[in-house]
């Protein structure tokens, strides 16, 4: 197995008596991206805030690059790029002092990778940062994350509110930087799009757990849809094997499975319906069944990737 | 030769690029012996993971339209049947089964649909014989 980049081990944070991550494991091989998907509240922020030792875990542990999120030290911290949701600048400042007061925090800057990611979104050094666009401001908080030379970039939601010419932008800039195969990216973004464009592996958050640790590949590959026509009095059985999630348009009936095999091809033709018909894995079909289902919460890729491990 | 790719779509990405290198091989935009796009490039062009380029060329390369050079990047085969003969004919009822449902659900007549559908066929064999 490749060198890890990022990992957690059994990462749990409460906020009071609520709990936001419930035993998160996930180990990232150095030179992949990787995209967290999840629903709004699903503990994704709270997840990368604790990866970046911005918040304590209230059990487990997290690494990155090899060090316990908790005790990093200024030139380990220099070592990892990590951009807030929302893209945070001090409006008074124009792009170019922004520039000035973000590189007195690290050792190593590249001015000249600065100029050309401003460039690619569009944007001047003389701007002020308070009157840029959402995507501008984007494209600024990125140029002062890359020019520091991470060798981990951390982004949460990195494509909110942009439009398609800063998230092309935001792709190419993403792909750029895993190019050599010595960096690693993880994002969390709402973009399914973007996801199967950019990123080698996903992670899947539902209701504060991991559900889904697997490659984009094998994720499609194991998931697959099937739709049947049944009577408008049937209720959706659970005893499917592998069923995911069972959505229901008229008599028409799609359940979405993991690892479909006879058992359940004979689980669903018993059902008695007409039309029963295999569909191929399609990337965001299988993502937002796994979003859907909210009652049953055992997780059908993450236990077997972890049984493989 | 240009390559479309659609994110979202009902194909995955990487069968996307499979599918248009197998029809540019089909229609002569390719020839026997021409390199494909590097992976870098394409993966860089469509901006997509490489990994997804990588799966792509070698799906092609296992149904044999495509071939490797260790360190020189893959080229077009020569064309060569991986297919039993039933296999062939299987994927080839499905392909005209395709044809038919759009013909008839589109309200062609008969005679329009096998006309077109021969010129096509014609124009795609002529471009395809001098080469063999």
């Amino acid at each position: 197995m490749s060198e890890i980049s990022i990992s957690a081990n059994a990462l749990t944070k409460y906020f009071g008596s609520r709990l936001v991550v419930d035993q998160v494991s996930f180990a990232l091989p150095k030179g992949t991206v990787t995209g967290l998907i999840g629903l709004n509240g699903a503990g994704k922020t709270t997840t990368l805030r604790m990866l970046m030792g911005l918040l304590a875990p209230t059990r487990g542990h997290c690494e990155v690059l090899g060090v316990d999120s908790r005790c990093w030290t200024p030139e380990h911290r220099c070592r990892i790029g990590y951009t807030v949701e929302g893209h945070f600048l001090y409006g008074w400042m124009k792009v170019r002092e922004s520039e000035f007061f973000q590189r007195k925090s690290f050792d190593r800057w590249n001015s000249i990778l600065f100029q050309q990611t401003i460039a690619r979104f569009g944007i001047s050094p003389d701007q002020v940062c308070g009157r840029l666009s959402r995507g501008q401001r984007a494209g600024v908080s990125l140029a002062l994350t890359l020019c520091a030379e991470p060798e981990v970039l951390i982004l949460d939601d990195p494509s909110l509110g942009l439009d398609p010419i800063s998230r092309r932008a935001l792709n190419s800039t993403i792909l750029d930087f895993v190019a050599d195969g010595t960096r690693t990216v993880l994002l969390s973004t709402h973009m399914l799009d973007d996801v199967e464009r950019v990123a080698d592996r996903i992670l899947l958050m539902v209701n504060s757990r991991i559900l889904v640790d697997a490659t984009l590949d094998a994720f499609c590959s194991r998931t697959c849809m099937w739709t049947v026509e049944l009577d408008q009095n049937t209720i959706a059985p659970n005893s499917i094997p592998g069923l995911v999630h069972a959505t229901q348009l008229g008599n028409r009936w799609q359940f979405a499975v993991v690892d479909s095999d006879q058992e359940t091809e004979s689980a669903l033709s018993r059902l008695g319906g007409c039309n029963l018909q295999r569909h191929e894995g399609v990337f965001d079909e299988g993502v937002i069944a796994y979003l859907s289902r909210t009652r049953d919460n055992t997780s059908f890729l993450n236990a077997q990737t972890a049984g493989a491990r | 030769m240009k390559f479309r790719i659609v994110a979202g779509s009902s194909t995955s990405i990487y069968r996307q690029i499979a599918d248009q290198v197998a029809r540019f091989v089909a229609t002569g935009d390719l020839a026997v012996g021409e390199p494909l796009p590097s992976i870098r490039g394409l993966a860089k062009e469509l901006l997509i993971n490489p990994n997804t380029v990588v799966k792509a060329y070698s799906d092609l390369v296992r149904d044999g339209i495509v071939e490797t050079q260790a360190g020189r990047g893959f080229f077009v085969a020569k064309r060569r049947q991986v297919y039993s003969k039933s296999e062939r004919l299987r994927r080839l009822d499905e392909a005209i089964q395709g044809l038919v449902n759009q013909a008839v659900s589109l309200d062609f007549s008969l005679d329009e649909v096998s006309q077109r559908t021969l010129d096509a066929l014609q124009a795609a064999y002529q471009t395809i014989s001098p080469k063999q």
